[in-house]
């Protein structure tokens, strides 16, 4: 392998639909607006959405499926935002399933990616401990976890945190996704440190995320909120970015009370 | 037991919140994953245990042994009835 620096990241949960591909694209976007060179990985093969969520699903040509079998070079499958010029997508095969592609050549393609140059390599994992997940944790050398703050979901992540492990990525960091701070208040919910706490500490919090609608509208433009101002989701995406290329930044105060919205609502609760 | 379960009602463990109501099961529920063994490699488990232990003892073939919950623990617990212990000599020496 050639001289490379570059970080090939997993993202990674175990339990599906948790936030793992708004994830991967949030922190995608946020990465290449900081200015580094982000190329984004669609690992669920067979049903993919990294596409969707990032509003590229119309440019797809070649995908990785096509790079592995030799019917197009990486470069030709690679999508360039037109948002911002330095981040990619690779994206998945639709037709086909997670067997179409195994563990080498995944290294390959990561190997490949970094010898171009690309400075952050995202790695959006499918759902489950099989196929798909050796394929994409295969060349990564960190992995981000991501977890809701319930019981199903930190379950399954405290199994994928073993499998990390036996792989080799054993400093997993963390992501609590879809807090939702008023549950939390009244006991109705786990909070972050009851996560951190079931899930041991060889596992990093890297980022709390609030349950945020504009996910979802976000998802239906396919604008990740990471690109605009104005959602809470969105400066927790950006905050997470800016911890992985090593800034400090404070946890957000996910509190109503102290957020714009918060104020907004007290503001015509009281006139 | 019972006084600590009668405690227990007295003081409102019976009224926990749902989020501890969550945690505890949780904990108890990942206890119990990070211990569990595939059938096959138990049985591999429980064949060399055996195989070391009548190195020492003559044990009968009814030995069991597994894995056991109990509420935020597991243990590993082994069942072995023994005949008699082997005599160490001279020659066969430990």
């Amino acid at each position: 392998m050639a001289d490379n620096t570059g970080r090939v990241i997993v993202i990674t949960s175990g339990k599906g639909g948790v936030g793992k591909t708004t994830t991967t694209a949030n922190i995608g976007m946020a990465l290449a607006a900081m200015g580094e060179r982000v190329a984004l990985l669609d690992a669920d093969i067979g049903l993919r959405n990294l596409d969707l969520a990032l509003g590229l699903e119309n440019r797809i040509v070649y995908d990785i499926v096509d790079v592995v079998e030799g019917r197009a070079e990486f470069r030709k499958a690679l999508i360039k935002d037109k948002r911002h010029q330095n981040l990619a997508l690779l994206p998945a095969a639709q037709t086909r399933d997670k067997s179409s592609v195994n563990p080498e050549q995944m290294r390959k393609v990561v190997s490949d990616l970094l010898d171009d140059g690309f400075t952050y390599i995202l790695i959006d994992c499918p759902a489950g401990i099989e196929q798909g997940f050796r394929n994409a944790i295969a060349g990564a050398n960190d992995a981000i976890i991501v977890t809701n703050p319930e019981m199903s979901s930190v379950r399954d992540a405290d199994r994928i945190v073993g499998m990390l492990e036996a792989e080799g990525l054993s400093n997993p960091k963390l992501i609590v996704n879809r807090i939702r701070p008023k549950m939390v208040k009244n006991q109705e919910m786990l909070a972050v440190e009851d996560v951190q706490e079931v899930l041991g500490s060889s596992v990093k919090l890297l980022g709390v995320v609030p349950d945020d609608e504009a996910i979802i509208t976000s998802t239906n433009r396919g604008e990740p909120v990471s690109m605009t101002e104005g959602s809470l989701a969105g400066q927790a995406y950006r905050n997470i970015a800016r911890r992985l290329k090593g800034d400090e930044v404070p946890f957000l105060d996910l509190d109503e009370k102290t957020t714009f919205f918060g104020r907004l609502k007290k503001l015509f609760a009281s006139s | 037991m019972a006084l600590n379960e009668l405690i227990n009602r007295i003081f409102g463990k019976d009224d926990k919140t749902p989020k501890a109501i969550a945690k505890d099961r949780l904990r108890v529920v990942i206890v119990q994953d990070r211990a569990a063994v595939p059938a096959p490699v138990m049985e591999e488990l429980r064949r060399e245990m055996l195989q070391l232990l009548s190195k020492y003892f003559d044990i009968d073939e009814t030995a069991s042994v597994a894995l056991e919950d109990s509420d935020d623990a597991v243990a590993l617990v082994a069942n072995v009835p023994i005949r008699r212990a082997r005599q160490f000599t001279a020659s066969n020496g430990v």
